[in-house]
């Protein structure tokens, strides 16, 4: 069901298996039929660690999504909302509880909070009288979910707004806490380093937690050597860029959400013979995506531009497989091609899907407007006129592009420049208001505020020292057999993946006068071990690193870190960790001030 | 060896039982023991003696003491009892002393005196006062049981969980029952009493009458009855000296004796041990103590003095003034060592060993006969299982020595269970010194378990011992040794005459960052005993927020509470701890707090007050004047409110909320070209924007004519691709090709191609000798008819090759 989760390094269907048990726990406290009530943000991400089918064999029947005035009717013993700890939510209930006491025959009620129980929203439903209608009233620490065999997201969507803007730590909090529960499961992580300032805050909290779970220490041996964070501000470049990983791509044109995509159906119409005036279908085609499909985990990470030589391919193996039943006479070798045939059928489907998907994804970069955006990223990232009003820009603004595809642009050019000349700020500025509206200046503010946009201060722009000492610019890449991370962007290498690299080879002490330039301290702390449990690694054998980003991580990003992973001669293996995952545009829209 | 057997008295064929002396106690009784009420705990536990009770004498001027003394006779507390008459003591299974008065009050106290609490057992009982009472232990509890002056019985079967039942009435009684005990069969208690020849049985809802089978005729009144410690057996002792014995649900006799003594004995109980068959009771009288079980025979012991009789487990305690004994039976494996002339393997290699520490080859002789019987392993085991049996550490350390001797001649004998034997000798020989007087026999201390243990010699204070256990047990620690460090601290801080620092820093030293400690505990003892401050210096200590915050916020340090919470990083803590805040201090004063603490501020400002979020920003904006564009571009935007106003209400149509760029193009597309020129100067549109504006407006509206105006009225400042783009895009192909020849050199191609020139586009990339433009010419010949162009640009590519 979830195997691929456990074909990593690290087998991260121990932590699903562990929040499952949890849930199952729960649920059977509540004896009897129930019915669940769900916060509609959660149901995706429960989605990834518990199909219905379990929530059925623990006896719930009905589910609703939690919304105002009386629950629809449900002959069921308990009733339990799961819920975020907001207080909003909180009002609902009430209202849910209040109206369901007055129908009649009386049922239990529980309530679930996720990630964490609030004693504020125990008040505020203490305030509107329903508190002690609860019997159970428990937390589900569902920080981290597992997405992939090495990829694990909190799918806080506004962590990145909350730090950076708010000055709200309560995902750093999360994010601890979630450090912590892995870390009982899988052993104390002995090293932990960091750059940036929620970096240090989180290491600073773990390390307090620790303290405060000094009595239930585990003997757990430690399954990664090195935990590291790193702030999104530290890298606010990576994300503004178009991503070229064909799921980088997917999730920039269509938006991956809890690793499904919705895609529109023309392309995946079936295609038979005799029935030309079916009509099409008109719903989304939904697909999930991960690594339990084989064709999908070997593509995912390339190049979009190498993609299109592997499906044919692919469909050259696939097809000479099918024919391979003319050669088989005798009848264990037909037997034996019978028993290959769903395997085959299935990766028959895959290829079709994948190559319906990479068409009308070639039908958007082939675009000349694709085609000239990227140009002017890449002529930002690798320093060209960044200091001046961009023309391209200008004229998407006159011709009124979608903002957000404005906004990632000015921010682009922003940070590839330090920051704007004044007269460059306020004339983007200015052309934004009188174009998309006044109202757009809260927007504006708060890229300010994150430092996505920003006045140049100071004499110098310092970006240009970072890409060269770092290598984010390399004029020579591979699309179909890089040799380095600059792959995923067609040139530029993410500067955060940079740093990790750097990191495990030759550690950060080479790059210290650029760390300081970048935003935020930089720190390493020990967590350390009972003398039993210090590993003696064997020669040749791989390290393994967390890396956890926090304020959201890309697919290119993601696609960076396994091509390091995978380098023979790497030397060590990374497992993401992540608060979202995000692209530019996702990013820019959370930090959008929204309508009123 | 001889003499060793010497305490054994046989009692039928197949049983032993022996007596020793645990203790000679030394408590400095002024009384006999008789004249006092006394209660012991079970399982080597402490004694209660209620010195003076309220005898028909009266001697109601003199308050009677109330005295505690371990079992080994060792005072603990000695106290005034000021209270009421008392009719009953007894142990709680928590080592807590229960005291009955007379009118139904029950006082708790802790072991040292302390009083914890009182409860009482009902109206019912304050009116008809207590007649008789006893306290009994089940796996639910301890509870008590009353039989009031209405000789009506009212129970709790747990005085934890106080839930009081009255039993039925029975019908027909005047008199007090002769003996009464309270029976536990199937999780609930029920009350077993006598009336004359009759008894009866209680439970919640009836009273039914029982007879025990095989009871003799001619019982006119049962004296004494005795229920076993697990409630299985029961004894009835009759008024014609004789005893029946059997199970506690009537259903089978046991055995059955008649000592011929009519006198009603003191004191009647079971002495038996677990998975032994041997069944046996323990009658006393003033005088004489009788062991009676399945045989013709009993077994007789002379009384010096008073004495008391404690059932236990596995046998009976007796103490008197002068000494504290222990009877039981001897257990199989003790039997088969030390019988005489015992032929056990485990006998042999006890043998073996001494004969070896003489240096005589009688040990090879020994030990031979046990190794062709192939019986070593098995004596081994026995003289692992006979040392726990013992009470003198001499005795243990011989068996132990022969086990080892004869674990040597084993290949393959796991040594844990030697390992543990000794280790738990060591601890009960530590708990049995006279000092500590917790005599437990190996089979107690198994049902008791060591946590067990542990909690009762913190209850006597005893930490360094059981620190000491712990170690030696090397138990984890969280179970062990901070548990009870946490103990010794909470019973620290209650030490009033020690100051605030002295205790701090004394608690500190010892628990230091031991893990699993919760210093919050602590603090909280130390808030109940009123010592505030030394709480808060405790709190200090505590690593978890969660913890520290909610107690600090109970003692009204609201303002360390918050800094403490934003230091944890908890945001849910923080919120809790404002929300108190607010209700707690004047506006003013909350500010100033929160002004100290900018996270707070923040998050407050965030979700308490619900701020509406571009309010907020905009009032900021104003507020930073200083910021000058905010300013102007909110004065541009309120300028424009006011110009969309005016227009619509000269124009008519809908401009409010449109952005500039919007309200121009409404303008254009509207016709009114002059308004729009004249917003675009006010708000200084610059020209690109103001022709692209224009362009997709005119294109929109696809007025063809206006627009080859407006690209004549001056040179366009974004060239004249657009136009041609634009044109493409409403597919009009005659005005594209009229921008097409307009468009400068460097994109000249592009909009040739664009209107589908692709010969004329080969020229002009053939003209300027591109290759790129080569190239993307080339890959847009489709078709039969570009075949000629196609050709033509692979011979000027050929031919640019060859220069």
């Amino acid at each position: 069901m979830a195997a691929h989760l456990s074909y990593g390094r690290v087998n991260l269907n121990v932590l699903r298996e562990a929040v499952r048990r949890e849930l199952r726990e729960f649920l059977d406290k509540c004896a009897g039929s129930k019915a669940i009530v769900w916060d509609e943000y959660l149901t995706g991400p429960f989605g990834l660690i518990a199909q219905y089918s379990l929530l059925k064999e623990h006896e719930v029947e009905k589910m609703f999504t939690l919304k105002g005035s009386r629950l629809p009717p449900a002959d069921v013993k308990n009733i339990i909302f799961f819920v975020r700890p907001r207080l909003e939510l909180m009002d609902i209930i009430a209202e849910n509880v209040l109206s369901e006491d007055r129908r009649g025959p009386t049922r239990d009620f529980h309530i679930l909070f996720v990630p964490r129980r609030s004693l504020l929203c125990e008040q505020r439903l203490k305030d509107l009288g329903v508190l002690g209608s609860f019997i159970h009233r428990e937390e589900y620490s569902l920080d981290l979910i597992p997405f992939d065999g090495d990829l694990l997201s909190m799918e806080s969507e506004g962590a990145f707004k909350d730090c950076y803007l708010e000055g709200d730590q309560t995902s750093l909090y999360h994010a601890a806490k979630g450090m912590m529960t892995l870390q009982a499961l899988y052993g104390t992580i002995p090293q932990i380093f960091g750059k940036g300032e929620c970096a240090r805050q989180v290491a600073n909290m773990m390390i307090r937690m620790k303290r405060e779970f000094t009595g239930s220490q585990n003997s757990i041996f430690p399954v990664f050597d090195n935990l590291l964070l790193i702030d999104r501000n530290v890298d606010l470049l990576t994300p503004l860029a178009t991503q070229l990983t064909y799921e980088g791509l997917i999730d920039e044109i269509y938006g991956i959400q809890n690793s499904y995509v919705k895609l529109p159906p023309e392309k995946f119409a079936p295609k038979k013979q005799g029935d030309g005036g079916k009509e099409l279908p008109t719903e989304a085609k939904k697909l999930q995506l991960n690594s339990a499909e084989e064709l999908y985990a070997e593509i995912r990470d390339k190049n979009f531009n190498a993609v299109g030589s592997v499906l044919s391919k692919k469909a050259k193996i696939i097809s000479a497989a099918f024919e391979e039943r003319h050669n088989a006479k005798t009848v264990g070798e037909i037997k034996q091609f019978v028993s290959q045939l769903p395997h085959m059928q299935a990766a028959r489907g895959s290829l079709a899907n994948h190559t319906s998907i990479a068409e009308l994804i070639k039908d958007v970069t082939t675009s000349e407007d694709f085609f000239d955006k990227l140009t002017v990223e890449q002529e930002f990232m690798s320093g060209i006129d960044t200091d001046k009003v961009n023309n391209y820009i200008e004229d998407c603004i006159a011709q009124k592009h979608p903002l957000i595809k404005v906004l990632r642009l000015v921010c682009l050019q922003s940070v590839c420049n330090s920051g704007l000349k004044q007269k460059v700020l306020d004339y983007y500025k200015r052309e934004i208001l009188q174009t998309y509206g006044y109202e757009h200046i809260l927007t504006l503010h708060n890229l300010e505020k994150a430092g996505l946009l920003k006045p140049q201060t100071g004499a110098r722009n310092s970006y240009p020292t970072i890409r060269k000492t770092l290598r984010l610019w390399m004029d020579d890449v591979n699309e179909q057999n890089p040799t380095d991370i600059s792959y995923v962007y067609s040139g530029y290498a993410p500067l955060s993946v940079r740093l990790a690299q750097l990191l495990s080879r030759p550690g950060w002490r080479s790059i210290e006068e650029v760390l300081r330039i970048l935003p935020g301290p930089h720190f390493e702390e020990r967590q350390p071990l009972p003398t039993g449990l210090q590993k003696k690694r064997q020669p040749g054998e791989n390290r393994v690193t967390l890396i956890f980003f926090l304020g959201g991580v890309t697919f290119a990003e993601i696609a960076a870190l396994r091509f390091l992973s995978q380098l023979e001669d790497g030397g060590t293996e990374y497992v993401i960790a992540t608060t979202k995952l995000m692209n530019g545009t996702s990013w820019i829209e959370a930090l959008m001030e929204k309508p009123f | 060896m001889d003499c060793y057997t010497a305490n054994w008295n046989p009692l039928g064929d197949s049983a032993f039982y022996r007596k020793y002396e645990l203790y000679s106690m030394d408590w400095d009784l002024k009384e006999e023991l008789r004249d006092c009420l006394v209660a012991a705990a079970p399982y080597g536990g402490p004694i209660a003696l209620l010195r003076n009770p309220w005898r028909k004498e009266k001697a109601a001027s003199v308050r009677p003491m109330l005295e505690i003394y371990s079992a080994s006779g060792v005072p603990l507390v000695s106290l005034l009892w000021k209270s009421g008459p008392v009719v009953s003591m007894g142990w709680s299974a928590e080592e807590e002393l229960l005291c009955v008065q007379e009118d139904g009050a029950v006082l708790v106290y802790g072991l040292h005196g302390d009083f914890r609490r009182h409860f009482s057992m009902g109206n019912e009982v304050l009116q008809n006062r207590v007649l008789d009472a006893r306290i009994f232990h089940t796996e639910l509890g301890s509870g008590v049981a009353i039989l009031t002056g209405a000789h009506r019985f009212t129970l709790s079967a747990n005085v934890g969980d106080l839930k009081l039942r009255r039993m039925p009435e029975v019908p027909g009684l005047q008199s007090a029952p002769s003996c009464w005990t309270t029976l536990f069969q199937e999780r609930v208690a029920h009350i077993l009493l006598a009336v004359g020849p009759d008894l009866y049985l209680l439970d919640h809802a009836t009273c039914s009458v029982v007879t025990p089978p095989g009871l003799p005729p001619g019982v006119t009144s049962f004296l004494q009855m005795a229920v076993s410690f697990t409630y299985r057996h029961l004894a009835l002792f009759t008024d014609t000296g004789y005893i029946w014995m059997g199970t506690a649900s009537f259903t089978d006799k046991l055995c059955e004796f008649n000592c011929n003594i009519r006198a009603p004995p003191k004191q009647m109980v079971w002495c038996t041990r677990p998975r032994s068959k041997e069944r046996a009771v323990v009658v006393a009288w003033e005088r004489r103590l009788m062991v009676v079980g399945n045989a013709p025979e009993s077994i007789q012991f002379v009384l010096d003095e008073d004495s008391y009789l404690v059932p236990e487990l596995d046998g009976v305690r007796i103490f008197s003034r002068n000494t504290h004994e222990f009877l039981h039976e001897v257990p199989v494996t003790s039997e088969e060592i030390f019988k005489i002339a015992s032929m056990a393997p485990g006998a042999l290699l006890l043998e073996a060993q001494k004969e070896y520490e003489k240096e005589s080859q009688k040990a090879d002789e020994y030990l031979r006969e046990i190794q062709e019987l192939g019986q070593l392993t098995q004596a081994v085991q026995q003289c692992i299982e006979a040392a726990g049996h013992e009470h003198r550490p001499d005795m243990q350390k011989s068996l132990l020595r022969a086990a080892s001797f004869g674990k040597c001649f084993l290949d393959r004998f796991p040594p844990d269970s030697f390992v543990r034997m000794c280790q738990d000798l060591r601890v009960l020989n530590a708990i049995r010194d006279y000092h500590i007087g917790i005599p437990l026999t190996y089979s107690q201390y198994k049902q008791l378990t060591i946590q067990v243990l542990l909690d009762r010699l913190v209850l006597r204070r005893l930490y360094p011992l059981a620190i000491q256990i712990c170690e030696y047990l090397r138990l984890p620690e969280v179970q062990g040794i901070s548990r009870i460090l946490a103990h010794w601290a909470c019973y620290k801080v209650q030490q009033k005459d020690v100051s605030d620092e002295d205790v701090a820093r004394a608690i500190n030293q010892k628990l230091g960052d031991t893990p699993g400690v919760s210093y919050s505990d602590i603090a909280a003892r130390a808030y109940g005993c009123g010592r505030t401050e030394l709480a808060i210096k405790l709190l200090e200590y505590e690593p978890r927020s969660g913890e520290q915050v909610p107690l600090l916020l109970k003692m009204k340090r609201s303002k360390l509470a918050l800094s403490k919470a934003i230091e944890s990083g908890d945001t849910d803590l923080v919120f809790t701890v404002l929300l108190h805040l607010k209700n707690e201090l004047n506006r003013g004063d909350f500010f100033m707090t929160l002004r100290n603490q900018p996270m707070a501020l923040s998050l407050y400002r965030q979700r308490i007050e619900g701020r509406v979020a571009a309010l907020q920003i905009a009032a900021d904006a104003f507020y930073k004047a200083k910021n000058e564009f905010a300013a102007k571009a909110t004065e541009d935007q309120m300028r424009l409110l006011r110009l969309q106003r005016r227009l619509e209400d000269e124009l008519g149509g809908q401009f409010l909320d449109l952005s500039l760029h919007d309200t121009v193009t409404t303008l254009i597309v509207g016709g009114h070209n002059k308004r729009a020129e004249q917003l675009s100067r006010d708000f200084r549109i610059p020209d690109k924007r103001l022709w692209w504006l224009k362009l997709t407006a005119l294109a929109d509206l696809e007025d063809w004519e206006e627009l080859e105006k407006f690209s004549k009225s001056k040179k366009s400042p974004i060239g004249y691709l657009p136009f041609v783009e634009i044109c493409m895009k409403q597919h009009n192909k005659y005005e594209a090709k009229k921008y097409a020849s307009r468009v400068g050199p460097e994109q000249k191609v592009k909009a040739l191609l664009l209107v589908g020139d692709v010969a004329q586009a080969a020229d002009v990339a053939i003209e300027h000798r591109s290759e790129a433009e080569l190239s993307l010419v080339l890959s847009h010949c489709t078709g039969a008819s570009d075949g000629a162009t196609a050709d033509k640009i692979q011979r000027a590519r050929t031919q640019a090759q060859k220069k």
